[in-house]
């Protein structure tokens, strides 16, 4: 029994007690528990976590208990720690902490709020399970739990039938992506004839020039391989083509986005490339796949962000396309800056979802950026931490002295890409750059959008409902025009509250992650000499030349993504703080765009066209045409005008005298018994 | 007290069926407990076996033998692969009579009668020794449930077994030609001594296909899959977890126990049959599961893609692909029995089974939620319920021998999710529209003591299966010891060094790399 144990364990346990034992020890008990069990695995992570930076941990693998073990396939349950797992064990625990404490101020009205937690902390172990995996198996134990849970998650509202979809989406499309993983798994034991991580690096070198049998055809070994587990990748991180599922599964709590989709399970794929670098190192047509998905769902997602309108949603695309940096990082071979750009990403777009919600707990669960505006006066610690979020995201930061956590990752990031030797880099690099002058651009949007200008809640629905509610008890009533008249600011007379302390403490906790994350944790996590001491302690792939070639890099691309921030932010002021017709004007200008942006490439209507729809289609062909048309009407319904004798018996066949049907079935046997015994 | 000293299997058989004429001369309270107190002792006597096994002991343990009249021998035991089935049988039954406790008000005696037969004929299939003994369990069970199903059932019970009857009919009668004539070649009954019978490989290819015909059916595999779904719909609740949790596995227990170890070059022959029907199945099933507005008959289709995934994991020919099929087989049992008894629970309150009926319910009944959510997710094959050991083994074994079969059964794990969650959706899920199913209580007692130990088992199969694994992994290995001489060679073949897929690795010299970032 280590700490490692009680960290993976804990909440579970506290999950069980708060899911199951809620109807005896009460609702506040149950959140407690939770809450109190997070905090603590949170408070043991970090010291492991330091212990790796500092040297003085190094990698172990903790049993817990044999799972299966068939023929020459085995694997068990354990608790691999090194320092890749140290990395997501800190911002695991840390994000679900912080957002169990923040949730007892969000759901404070929600009846149901033992069940929130439970699964919250349901979630959390699953993705420590799948963190510190040491076999293939157990990561897809952890990779099915947390998907459970988050279809849980996003469905928490489960009589909204939007929620319910989203929630069977998220499943169903993660499912294809598992189907991958799979068949990943499959070739890796065919071929090594293990499911352990270690031992599969260990032996892919020599695998290295084979070839294999596939569906038919003969393709390179690792490459396949690399590429049915990166599916699994796609699927859980929401890359391109898989992605479809990330947008909807808003529907959920804004606490469950910041802690599911956007800190911890999306980062599951790229977590899982990084694990098994030396695998994909053995594959440069998988390095290159992992490349272009990734560079092309950075830029793809970032253009859906422009113009969404939903708070959420652009928050949601944002990490999408942040996944993509992440992907290409990895693909370019810079393991070790995809992980510090997860880490990062985990503090300022948990501050920045957590923040949303706070916005949409002032603004009565009004989620639309055009009925906000002018907030900043109102709630002013949402607004700075919010605005630390975004600089973080944009990477703010002064080349040379420092700055914002994103300026770290992201431009790492960048800076890999374009001195990376891999075949697709420069692609790489340049998408990097004009998505980083998008995200700039949408982030800044939704700033200026959200806090700055006048108030736009008047046209609210939400709001409006929240007035009328209000104006019941009021002496204004029910006439609603001269409650409009009243307010002519745009305000509609509502005025918004600022989050109580147990949402603004996991916001201020992450407004430190969003600033200093980036400053005090690079030597480790990329600079070529303090990160492959730490990196050494761990299954990553950790290339030192290219972390030293990064920085000798010439000095525009070092500049490149500030010059494509600051366009960002002044293409955005423009349009949405100086010319407030400009956006409108825009958008009719290059209508076609605007609406292939706007309906998210249409991959939605695609799929519905090419999957969902044909499944029910064949689904009844089968059922009407297949088994009722063809099998019954040739089979027993036909065969039944053939075994009878005539209409007269089969009438009586089909009366329905079981015992007639045993009979004949006794008779059989015994005229088959009686010729064996005569014939012995 | 030695149990390997008793009769166990004997007994076994016997006190169901002492129970079963009791039962018929008794009054309806009487009949209740007495065919309870009845499996509930087979049940420890099970457990007695279970315990008792030696997984490292001779191959065939408690055997009994005696002459019976003619060529038939009261010949009893066991392997490992017999137990698990045996033990899945005694622990469904008094469970199925739970479930029949309040809903069945007509006929009580008669009914309990039938299933405490049906008992011992389960525990009879899975522990002859004689062919023909073997053969007159394997088809007088179908009696009991044609009754089940004709008395006790719903609306069209009479096409629903008159449609079973047909189908299994023509297979049995060729399988009993089969039968008769192996034990002339081999002038003997006896299952172990056949076993080790090497049949000319001409003759396996018609033997293979007569028993085939009838484990085909019984499986069911595709397209001898229609009689199913009627018989679900039609069968109360408890007949349909017993078919589903038991007599389904005999079409596979009949596939390991003869055609397999029986015929083996037949057997490997007819690989691309067996997995082009079970790949056909997988996705045509499924697709029709999720098309349908009877909670039982999309159930009933989701058993047939579960149990081609049985199929294809038993014609791998390999440890992992035999013991998933047998573990997807233990865990089919137990999940579509509890699914089966999930929809007995709510057709009770509502007496529909009309998906559409419903919508909702986790507000007024939250516990049988969560239990139903369990017994989905185990269905959809959720790693850490018993679903996704079978599951994952059968497959691993199968892409040793089939890249196609495997990428196609595996399409089952997307399309399973798919019409499970809508199918929970659509009961659990979305706002109350319907006032009556609004009002439904939640389970009481009786069902969580139908539910409960069966969630326990799932979970348990799936972390830690190894109770599961240990009784069977010797017998399956005698087996692909057996059949090894015939296993195929699989599409995968490794080609050390193959300059035609050099593209794939132009870029750089991976083996440099990886020695310069350790440096």
């Amino acid at each position: 029994m280590t700490s490692i144990h009680i960290i993976v364990f804990l909440p579970l346990l506290a999950a069980l007690v708060a899911g199951l034992g809620q109807r005896f020890i009460g609702a506040v008990a149950s959140k407690t528990i939770t809450t109190a069990g997070l905090f603590t695995a949170s408070l043991l992570s970090w010291p492991i976590f330091i212990g790796f930076l500092n040297g003085s941990e190094t990698a172990y693998v903790a049993p817990v208990m044999n799972w299966v073990q068939s023929g020459d396939l085995s694997f068990d349950w354990e608790l691999r720690v090194d320092a890749l797992t140290a990395v997501m064990l800190v911002v695991i625990t840390t994000v679900s902490a912080l957002v169990h404490l923040y949730s007892w101020g969000y759901m404070e009205e929600d009846p149901d709020q033992p069940r929130f937690f439970a699964y919250l902390s349901l979630f959390t172990f699953a993705m420590l399970m799948l963190v510190t995996a040491n076999n293939l198996v157990q990561m897809f134990f952890g990779w099915e739990g947390v998907g459970l849970a988050s279809y849980l998650l996003i469905g928490f509202w489960y009589k909204k039938p939007s929620a319910n979809a989203a929630a069977i989406k998220a499943f169903v499309v993660n499912r294809v992506g598992d189907l991958g993983f799979m068949l990943g798994i499959f070739g890796v034991f065919w071929l090594f004839g293990t499911v352990s991580i270690p031992d599969i690096l260990a032996a892919a070198p020599d695998k290295v020039g084979s070839s294999i049998g596939f569906l038919g055809f003969r393709v390179d070994t690792m490459s396949l391989l690399c590429i049915l587990l990166f599916i699994g990748a796609m699927g859980k991180s929401a890359q391109l083509g898989l992605h479809t599922w990330l947008p909807d599964a808003m529907e959920g709590p804004t606490p469950v986005s910041a802690l599911i989709h956007a800190a911890t399970m999306v980062t599951a794929g790229v977590f899982m490339v990084c694990r098994l670098s030396p695998l994909f190192e053995t594959s440069q047509f998988a390095l290159d796949v992992v490349t272009i998905v990734g560079a092309t769902t950075a830029i793809f997602a970032a253009t859906v962000g422009l113009v969404q309108t939903d708070i959420k949603r652009v928050i949601a695309y944002s990490t999408c396309s942040q996944l993509g940096y992440m992907f290409f990082a990895a693909g370019t071979g810079a393991y070790g800056a995809a992980m510090f750009h997860l880490f990062t990403h985990a503090f300022f777009k948990a501050l920045l979802f957590l923040g949303a919600g706070s916005v949409i707990h002032a603004m009565h669960h009004e989620q639309d950026m055009r009925y906000y505006g002018g907030l900043r006066k109102h709630i002013p610690l949402t607004f700075w931490a919010m605005m630390a979020g975004t600089l973080a995201i944009t990477g703010v930061g002064i080349v040379g002295v420092g700055g914002f956590a994103g300026f770290y990752s992201k431009d790492a990031i960048i800076e890999a890409a374009f001195a990376s030797h891999s075949t697709f880099h420069m692609y790489a690099f340049g998408i990097g750059v004009l998505a980083a002058l998008l995200t700039s651009f949408y982030s800044w949007r939704l700033m200026f959008l959200t806090f700055f200008g006048t108030p736009r809640w008047a046209q609210s629905e939400h709001i409006q409902h929240a007035m009328h509610d209000h104006g019941d008890h009021d002496e204004h009533g029910h006439d609603h025009a001269h409650t409009h008249a009243g307010h002519d600011d745009g305000t509609a007379g509502y005025h918004p509250h600022e989050s109580p302390l147990p949402m603004l403490i996991p916001l201020g906790v992450l407004t430190l992650g969003a600033i200093f994350a980036g400053f005090v944790f690079h030597g480790g996590f990329i600079e070529a000499e303090t990160g492959k001491a730490f990196w050494a302690n761990s299954t990553l792939f950790f290339n030192e030349h290219l972390m030293h070639a990064m920085h000798e890099v010439p000095m525009w691309v070092k500049l490149s993504s500030t010059v494509a921030m600051l366009t960002g932010l002044l293409v955005a002021y423009v349009m949405y703080q100086l010319s407030k017709d400009a956006p409108q004007r825009l958008a009719s200008a290059f209508a076609p765009l605007y609406r292939f942006f706007l309906n998210k490439w249409y991959f939605d209507e695609l799929y519905d066209a090419v999957f969902v729809r044909p499944a029910f289609w064949f689904g009844r062909l089968f059922w009407k045409q297949g088994d009722i048309g063809i099998i019954d009407r040739f089979g027993p319904n036909g065969s039944a005008a053939v075994v009878s004798f005539g209409s007269k018996l089969a009438v009586k066949m089909q009366s329905g005298y079981l015992y007639t049907y045993a009979l004949v079935m006794l008779l059989g046997l015994v005229t088959a018994v009686s010729w064996m015994m005569v014939r012995t | 007290m030695n149990a390997a000293d008793m009769p166990v299997l004997s007994i076994m058989l016997a006190i169901p069926m002492v129970a079963a004429v009791l039962c018929l001369f008794v009054r309806a309270e009487l009949a209740r407990p007495i065919a309870l107190g009845a499996t509930l002792a087979n049940l420890i006597l099970g457990v007695v076996l279970w315990i008792s096994y030696d997984p490292a002991g001779a191959q065939w343990q408690f055997t009994e033998s005696a002459q019976l009249f003619g060529p038939i021998g009261w010949k009893l035991g066991i392997d490992g692969i017999s137990l698990t089935l045996i033990m899945l049988s005694v622990f469904l039954m008094p469970i199925c009579i739970g479930a029949s406790w309040n809903s069945i008000q007509k006929r009580v005696g008669e009914y309990m009668a039938a299933f405490l037969l049906m008992e011992t004929l389960m525990i009879g299939v899975f522990a002859a020794q004689d062919l023909l003994l073997f053969y007159i369990f394997f088809e007088a069970g179908l009696i009991p449930m044609y009754l089940i199903i004709g008395i006790w059932g719903g609306q069209d019970r009479i096409y629903a077994s008159y449609k079973f009857f047909l189908y299994t009919l023509l297979g049995s009668v060729v399988m009993l030609i089969a039968m008769l004539w192996m034990i002339q070649f081999a002038g003997t009954a006896d299952i172990p001594t056949l076993l080790n019978t090497d049949f000319p490989v001409q003759a396996q290819t018609l033997l293979w296909l007569a028993f085939f015909a009838s484990f085909a059916v019984k499986m069911p595999m595709w397209p001898v899959h229609t009689w199913l779904p009627d018989a679900h719909v039609q069968a109360p609740t408890a007949g349909s977890v017993i078919l589903a949790g038991v007599l389904l596995k005999m079409g596979g227990y009949g596939f390991l126990r003869f055609s397999l170890p029986m015929f083996p070059e037949a057997s490997a022959n007819f690989i691309p049959l067996v997995f082009g029907l079970s790949m056909v199945a997988v996705v045509y099933t499924s697709l029709v599961a999720l098309v349908q507005q009877d909670m039982k008959k999309l159930i009933a289709y989701s058993s047939v893609a579960h149990m081609a995934i049985v199929t294809v994991g038993l014609f791998t020919f390999n440890q992992q692909g035999i013991e998933g099929a047998i573990i997807v087989m233990l865990s089919h049992g137990l999940v579509s029995g509890a699914l089966f008894l999930c929809v007995g629970v709510i057709y009770d309150r509502l007496h529909t089974r009309e998906i559409s009926r419903y919508g909702g319910i986790s507000v007024n009944m939250p516990k049988y939620a969560l239990l139903l959510m369990l017994f989905t997710m185990a269905s959809v094959g959720l790693p850490g319920t018993s679903g996704f050991v079978g599951e994952f083994l059968s497959l691993a074994g199968a892409y040793k021998v089939s890249t196609w079969a495997t990428l196609i059964a595996t399409t089952g794990i997307i399309l399973g999710a798919g019409y499970m969650l809508y199918l929970y959706r659509r009961i659990a899920f979305g706002p109350q529209a319907n006032a009556d199913a609004a009002a439904m209580q939640d389970i009481d007692g009786r069902e969580m003591w139908l539910l409960a130990p069966i969630a326990v088992v799932v979970l348990w199969m799936g972390v830690y299966p190894e109770t599961f694994l240990a009784p069977i992994r010797r017998d399956v290995a005698t087996i692909v010891e057996r059949i090894e001489r015939a296993a195929p060679a699989g599409d995968s073949k490794l080609m050390a060094v193959d300059p035609t897929t050099a593209r794939f690795r132009v870029a750089h010299e991976p083996k440099k790399d990886v020695a310069e970032g350790s440096h």
